[in-house]
């Protein structure tokens, strides 16, 4: 069977401004194309078919890192390879660093920008994820200007988010990891570099634990329940809060129970971690 | 609908150190580009969802899907693919590791691997095999069982590093 994009127009922005007009022009058929790695696939396999492309892979003003004071801001273009490897990144938000590593393949994480895996909003990727532990900010441009949309809001559902059609996600603001914070982010794959079964993202700050999971529903979620009883030092209790909270899917993959199953055991594993971090 | 958008875009670009210049429909793949209108076949498209590595082709100095970029998003890159890399012998070496230490029975992945396999030897380092697994895991091999091709990036790492073994 042949697998070919089905697409129904191209443009390529300029700059930001362009591409806003371009998304308004489109009458709620455009489609943002970023690195690509998640929707080249997707119009390959006709889950997407003729969008209207705006390509903003060349705005070079939606890249790199920045030094906010409290905040590190990450522009949308910013691809995986750049996340993993840059410095403000490991020092102050070091939990997308450690997703990189276990994110797709090289040649993938060449070519994908984190402002596309959260705009993708896919429950199996890392950064959603992960940004939501961090509680981070997303910074949105469109034509009636720019304006903020916390993590907790950004995630509508399996690939839904609080984005119009003609907004752009520009930057991404995560907080700097305060002095003694860990960050730590456990999965099961079963091969090096495939979407999770599940995963656990673990942030724990003088103010509380975050938990998210991945691949356990259909948006990452913040998981309350198991954050109260780790705030309250009882892991055993956070586990059977976790298993509880989620609902799971079951596929070709896993089955829910075996997903709810690992959910537990990853989150043990995140709190070993974070206790050999701490000795 | 807006003539903002066209189902066709002109892109210049170099290929293997050559200026093109072509027309191509907005959903070319840049893997077919490559193959059909260039005749570069070396590159194979396999997949086309970008899970094989058969297609990995170097845009502007790094290993990327060939399935996974439009031919319209390769307007002012540089692109090298397996012919172009193996005209310059760039990587001679790792070919004739390959070749040594059967690396291949179809060869149907080969030019993928190649390409990998030299990005990851041009960073700094000289990597394990644990390194070399986890690099080239984005390449399937259906043959080979995967140790022999182990073998012939390791043996080009330490070649390389000036630590070849007897």
């Amino acid at each position: 069977m042949p697998v070919k994009a089905s697409v129904g127009g191209y443009a390529r922005a300029k700059d930001l401004r362009h591409a806003i007009e371009l998304l308004s022009s489109a009458d709620g058929m455009a489609r943002v194309l970023a690195g690509g790695q998640s929707l080249v696939p997707a119009m390959n396999m006709r889950l997407s078919t003729g969008d209207l492309l705006v390509d903003i892979s060349r705005l070079s003003e939606l890249r790199g890192v920045t030094d906010d004071g409290d905040t590190i801001c990450i522009g949308s273009l910013t691809r995986h390879v750049d996340v993993g490897r840059d410095p403000l990144i490991n020092q102050h938000a070091p939990l997308l660093a450690k997703a990189v590593e276990v994110i797709a393949h090289a040649a993938i994480r060449n070519r994908g920008t984190i402002g596309g895996a959260i705009a993708h909003a896919d429950p199996a990727a890392e950064f959603p994820a992960c940004i939501l532990a961090l509680g981070a900010v997303l910074h949105v441009e469109g034509p009636d200007g720019t304006r903020t949309i916390t993590a907790e809001d950004f995630f509508h559902g399996l690939f839904e988010t609080d984005l119009e059609p003609e907004e752009i996600l520009t930057a991404i603001s995560v907080p700097k990891a305060e002095q003694g914070e860990l960050q730590v982010l456990q999965e099961v794959t079963r091969r090096s570099g495939d979407y999770a079964l599940a995963g656990v993202c673990v942030v724990r700050r003088a103010g509380g634990h975050r938990v998210t999971m991945i691949s356990v529903g259909d948006q990452p979620a913040l998981a309350k329940a198991a954050m109260a009883k780790l705030d309250a030092g009882d892991i055993d209790g956070a586990v059977d809060a976790l298993r509880a909270e989620i609902d799971p899917p079951s596929d070709t993959n896993a089955s829910a129970s075996y997903r709810r199953h690992i959910a537990g055991v990853l989150l043990r594993r995140a709190m070993a971690e974070i206790s050999g971090d701490e000795a | 609908m807006t003539e903002m958008f066209r189902d066709k875009v002109d892109i210049n670009l170099t290929v293997n150190g050559e200026a093109v210049e072509a027309q191509v429909p907005v959903g070319q793949h840049a893997v077919d580009f490559l193959r059909h209108e260039l005749g570069l076949t070396g590159a194979h498209a396999s997949c086309e969802h970008g899970v094989c590595g058969a297609c990995t082709i170097r845009v502007d100095g790094d290993a990327v899907r060939g399935c996974l970029v439009l031919a319209a998003q390769l307007d002012g890159s540089e692109v090298w693919t397996v012919e172009g890399l193996s005209e310059t012998d760039e990587i001679r070496d790792l070919q004739e590791a390959f070749v040594a230490r059967n690396a291949l029975q179809c060869g149907f992945c080969t030019p993928g691997m190649l390409v990998s396999a030299q990005e990851l030897l041009s960073q700094d380092g000289v990597p394990d095999r644990a390194m070399i697994r986890e690099h080239m895991s984005g390449n399937y091999c259906r043959c080979t069982g995967y140790e022999a091709i182990v073998d012939a990036v390791e043996s080009v790492a330490q070649q390389r590093a000036g630590k070849a073994k007897p």
